[in-house]
């Protein structure tokens, strides 16, 4: 391992990284990797996860794709110096700001969407000029052993690196000195890469999850308009991986008064989606391994949890399915309402009046994701400025994840630092800063020994005040 | 002495304290007070005029911290800080105005934009070099972003610290803004609190534990470090020009105590000499024959830093080095302008950050090796400076040398240019600030989506058919625009 870390460090030092040729086949040849293998991919997503091909390819395979073809549409753009401004003061004197690869890179990938949270910040890595390691989650061994086996046949094996590997790896490679590290996993395990990487300076990414709610209050407009509500949510909590995403909805908030037309709407969405009984249920996820689906059957155990089942709830140990259940008003100190679900249960919770919700969110940490279905702008804007999350997305699901144009990324408890699209770039990029000046013309008062002449020019300089400096310098202005 | 009756007079600032500073601070930033854009107003122009009415006791703080030059406070510290203000003032409206972002197809139909909200409770730690503009300079970013402040000032820069707590108490809104003051008790006790953003100016050790120390809360960190900061002076120059823009950068900055002074010089062999001469005509000019008895030179700021610079002209094999200045003078802790030709690359001083009134020069045969010399001492330091007027040399400079900040044909003067983002990278730091980018520095960058009803790809949702993955595939194939319009609503359910 020290070996690979060293070549990835002496390829970075030899410069061919830096090279926008380089960064363009590497993202051309990324692009040839699923091309070719989407049948493997679907496969190894089945395997791991039980994702459907439909379900693989939109929230992998084809955000990849979309992700790559934005990227090279505009790799020259971003790698262009930016122009900054300089005070005439400077005179002559041109600023720029130059984005610069930070050098030999880590990735930590997590096994809830193997392919696009190991590659899609692969390509942010790769277009801005480092050399990257890369660790998937070894807790999806059928994704993780594909990774392996099939970056090196396409990608520049000096520059980019995948390792195989579990918790024992990952600690041993956080004792090296990397440029940077971007982390997608829970803040248990971020805390220890910070903490790691804080030994060498190391600027971290950190892709967390929490709580993220979605508040309803558009039942009572029209039926068709309840209908997509619906359709959205149930998109957004069991679509993406049955619930095993850090964007998926974990709770909702809804009026006592609506509760009961919004289960009858749940339940009618799920049934037309996924079908009815647990032996027959189609197109919907499994979970992940024994250790998760045991952890998601606890939260269940609670009787005071289990009383509030009011929809499926039951469980195939042996397929490590569990039906999509929805609880009503479980209680708030229950583990089900203090930690990140991640998998296929949705808590409602009722309001007397639907914003308090905000309340409601404020009394927990900062999610990644507000949910919010409403068409009152007040209540939007009340939204907007009085909670604080990595996104808010009105009147919809999941669909921020494809907004190339938005940063996505967390606060607080849900993370730090963003990617996607161009700030996938910024992340793993330097602004270096960058002055030319001329020698002429000096400005004299900038030198010792200090008089009071020169304190006054320059205070009058740094107000940018020309009309006084020539005033000063004609003597008109008293120093 | 004095510290040391404060202390006892003083209860003792613990973890409860801590805690309880962080508490308050908490209940007003939730009560969206800071939020308002007429507090941040008000917050910088009471900053603005605390500047205004206190020069003379600032620079008087600054003189008996660190023996500082009336010319450089006023300049370097009070000038640059309500420049900062200024900005920000006339700026902040536009900074805080949400920022459209492009949706055209992808999301069709629907609007995006990202709002800068602020992070919440944030923490100043600064250094003692320039007490009142390290402090300041980020408060400033932190307050037009809209947080609530706990600032902790040096303690190496006594009379600055205290008169800091005072102005900032007598000005500000103590609900919101807090000064704290003391030593590594204290910045420990505050350390261990949760904040939502820590920005600490000073050296790579203390920045390990106070990132260490974020970790635990998964706190983000501005970390503003230095380095040692390269000089390469080219033969094809304008050597007067350059020389006292050198002089500027090291001597005039604090006497070189400054993260953005020049820590070393690298030049031709042939030149080293003509530099040399050069040096010592224009150190002269500026300081007198005898330096130590200039009013325009800072002082050490204490023995401790004093004695480490002793050492590292002390040292058997650069002590014969030194070809002008060297006097010192321990009652004072003053060190002259010193300047040391071709010390061994292997000695202390050019190992560390000298951070002091010694320049070593270090001749290579080519002016062009002075960037594998920059390379090889692994360091990417804050800044990096090259006299010249050779274009290709330039270009190259700008493409290969990996720091902070690049000036070409002068030095420091970056810092005062706000639309540079002033930071480090590797071991001089990460995040950067000034101007806009203090805003940022400060701000949660909130993505928001807006859609409507209208418009619902039947492809997105269950049950998931093998015709839906085709008419996926082939979108895909097509164009890339099909995909998304498919996936988010092109086609009717």
């Amino acid at each position: 391992m020290e070996k690979s870390i060293a070549e990835l460090r002496e390829t970075f030092k030899n410069g061919g990284t830096n090279s926008i040729s380089w960064r363009k086949s590497q993202l051309k040849a990324l692009l040839q990797l699923i091309n070719q293998n989407e049948d493997s991919i679907f496969k190894a997503l089945d395997q791991d996860l039980g994702k459907s091909p439909v379900e693989s390819y939109r929230d992998e395979v084809g955000v990849l794709k979309k992700s790559v073809t934005y990227t090279l549409s505009c790799l020259e753009k971003w790698v262009a110096p930016k122009k900054a401004e300089v005070p005439l003061l400077f005179f002559p004197a041109k600023a720029e700001v130059m984005p610069q690869p930070l050098g030999v890179v880590l990735i930590f990938s997590s096994w809830n969407f193997p392919f696009t949270l190991a590659l899609d910040p692969l390509i942010g890595a790769i277009s801005a000029g480092n050399t990257v390691l890369l660790k998937p989650s070894d807790l999806a061994p059928a994704c993780m052993s594909f990774l392996v086996e099939t970056i090196p046949k396409y990608l520049d094996n000096k520059a980019i690196k995948v390792v195989a590997g579990g918790a024992d790896i990952g600690e041993r490679l956080l004792q090296q000195k990397w440029d940077k590290i971007f982390f997608t996993g829970s803040p248990r395990v971020g805390r220890l890469v910070m903490a790691a990487a804080a030994k060498h300076l190391t600027p971290v990414t950190l892709e967390l999850g929490g709580k993220s709610p979605a508040i309803v209050d558009t039942l009572s407009a029209t039926p068709s308009k309840a209908k997509v509500t619906a359709k959205r949510i149930v998109g957004g909590k069991w679509g993406p991986c049955t619930g095993q995403a850090c964007i998926a909805i974990d709770y909702l908030l809804v009026e006592e008064k609506l509760a009961s037309i919004l289960i009858e709407l749940l339940k009618k969405t799920i049934k037309r989606f996924y079908g009815e009984n647990i032996k027959s249920l189609k197109s919907i996820s499994r979970i992940v391994n024994k250790h998760q689906f045991q952890r998601l059957v606890n939260l269940l155990k609670d009787p005071n949890v289990a009383d509030s089942i009011v929809y499926g709830g039951s469980v195939d140990e042996e397929k490590l399915v569990i039906e999509p259940t929805i609880l009503l008003d479980p209680p708030l100190d229950s583990e089900i309402m203090s930690e990140e679900i991640f998998g296929p249960l949705l808590p409602i919770i009722t309001l007397k009046n639907i914003e308090e919700s905000i309340d409601f969110i404020n009394s927990k940490s900062s999610p990644l994701v507000i949910y919010a279905f409403t068409e009152d702008e007040t209540f939007k804007k009340r939204i907007l400025s009085e909670t604080s999350s990595g996104t808010v997305t009105f009147n919809d699901s999941m669909v921020q994840f494809l907004c190339d144009s938005l940063p996505f990324g967390g606060v607080g408890q849900s993370g730090f630092g963003r990617y996607h699209g161009k700030y996938s770039f910024d992340t793993f990029s330097h602004e270096k800063s960058i002055l030319h000046r001329g020698f002429y013309p000096e400005i004299e008062p900038r030198y010792p020994p200090w008089t009071d002449f020169k304190l006054s020019f320059i205070k009058l300089a740094y107000k940018f005040d020309y009309f006084g400096l020539i005033l000063l310098l004609l003597g008109f202005k008293r120093s | 002495m004095l510290m040391e009756n404060k202390a006892e007079n003083k209860a003792v600032f613990d973890e409860e304290s801590a805690k309880e500073v962080v508490k308050e601070l908490r209940d007003s930033f939730v009560t969206g007070k800071t939020k308002s854009y007429r507090w941040r107003v008000t917050q910088l122009k009471a900053m603005l005029k605390m500047l205004d009415e206190n020069e003379p006791q600032i620079v008087a703080a600054l003189r008996d911290d660190l023996s500082k030059p009336e010319f450089e406070s006023s300049l370097y510290e009070i000038q640059m800080l309500k420049n900062s203000c200024r900005l920000a003032l006339k700026e902040m409206n536009h900074w805080m105005m949400p920022e459209k972002a492009k949706t055209s197809l992808t999301t069709f139909p629907s609007s995006a934009e990202i709002i800068s909200e602020p992070l919440g409770v944030v923490f100043v730690i600064s250094a003692w070099n320039y007490p009142f503009l390290l402090s300041l300079d980020p408060v400033v970013g932190a307050i037009s972003a809209g947080n609530a402040i706990v600032l902790k000032p040096s303690e190496m820069a006594p009379a600055s610290s205290s008169l800091l707590a005072k102005l900032v108490a007598d000005y500000l809104d103590c609900s919101c803004i807090k000064v704290v003051e003391g030593a590594v008790p204290e910045t420990s006790a505050l350390l261990e609190q949760k904040w939502d953003k820590i920005l600490y100016t000073g050296n790579g050790k203390v920045a390990r534990i106070v990132m260490a120390a974020a970790a635990k809360h998964l706190t983000p960190v501005v970390l503003e470090l230095g380095g040692k900061s390269p000089v390469i002076v080219d033969s094809d120059i304008n050597l007067k020009v350059a020389t006292r823009r050198i002089i500027v950068g090291k001597w005039g900055c604090n006497n070189g105590q400054a993260c953005i002074s020049p820590d070393y010089i690298i030049t031709t062999k042939d030149y080293a000499t003509k530099l040399v001469d050069s040096f010592k005509c224009e150190l002269e000019r500026f300081y007198g024959k005898d330096p130590l008895e200039s009013k325009d030179l800072s002082r050490i700021v204490n023995s401790n830093h004093f004695d480490r610079l002793s050492k590292l002209m002390d040292e058997e094999k650069v002590s014969s080095k030194i070809v002008h200045g060297g006097q010192r003078n321990e009652k004072d802790l003053q060190i002259a302008p010193t300047i040391l030709l071709d010390v061994p690359v292997n000695s202390l001083i050019m190992k560390e950050e000298i951070f002091g009134p010694l320049l070593p020069i270090i001749t290579v045969d080519k002016v062009e090796q002075s960037f594998d010399l920059i390379h090889s001492s692994g360091g990417k330091p804050l800044a990096a400076y090259l006299f010249t007027n050779n274009k290709k040399l330039k270009r190259k400079f700008v493409e290969t040398v990996s720091a902070g900040g690049l000036v070409v044909n002068d030095t420091a003067v970056h810092l005062a240019i706000h639309s540079l983002p002033f930071g480090g990278v590797g071991e001089s730091g990460m995040g950067s600030y000034h101007g806009k980018f203090s805003f940022d520095a400060f701000s949660h960058k909130k993505a928001v989506l807006y859609r409507g009803f209208a418009g619902d790809a039947f492809l997105r949702y269950p049950p998931y058919t093998p015709g839906k993955l085709t008419l996926l595939q082939a979108l895909v194939s097509g164009s890339i625009v099909g995909i998304i319009r498919a996936l988010l609503g092109w086609f009717w359910a």
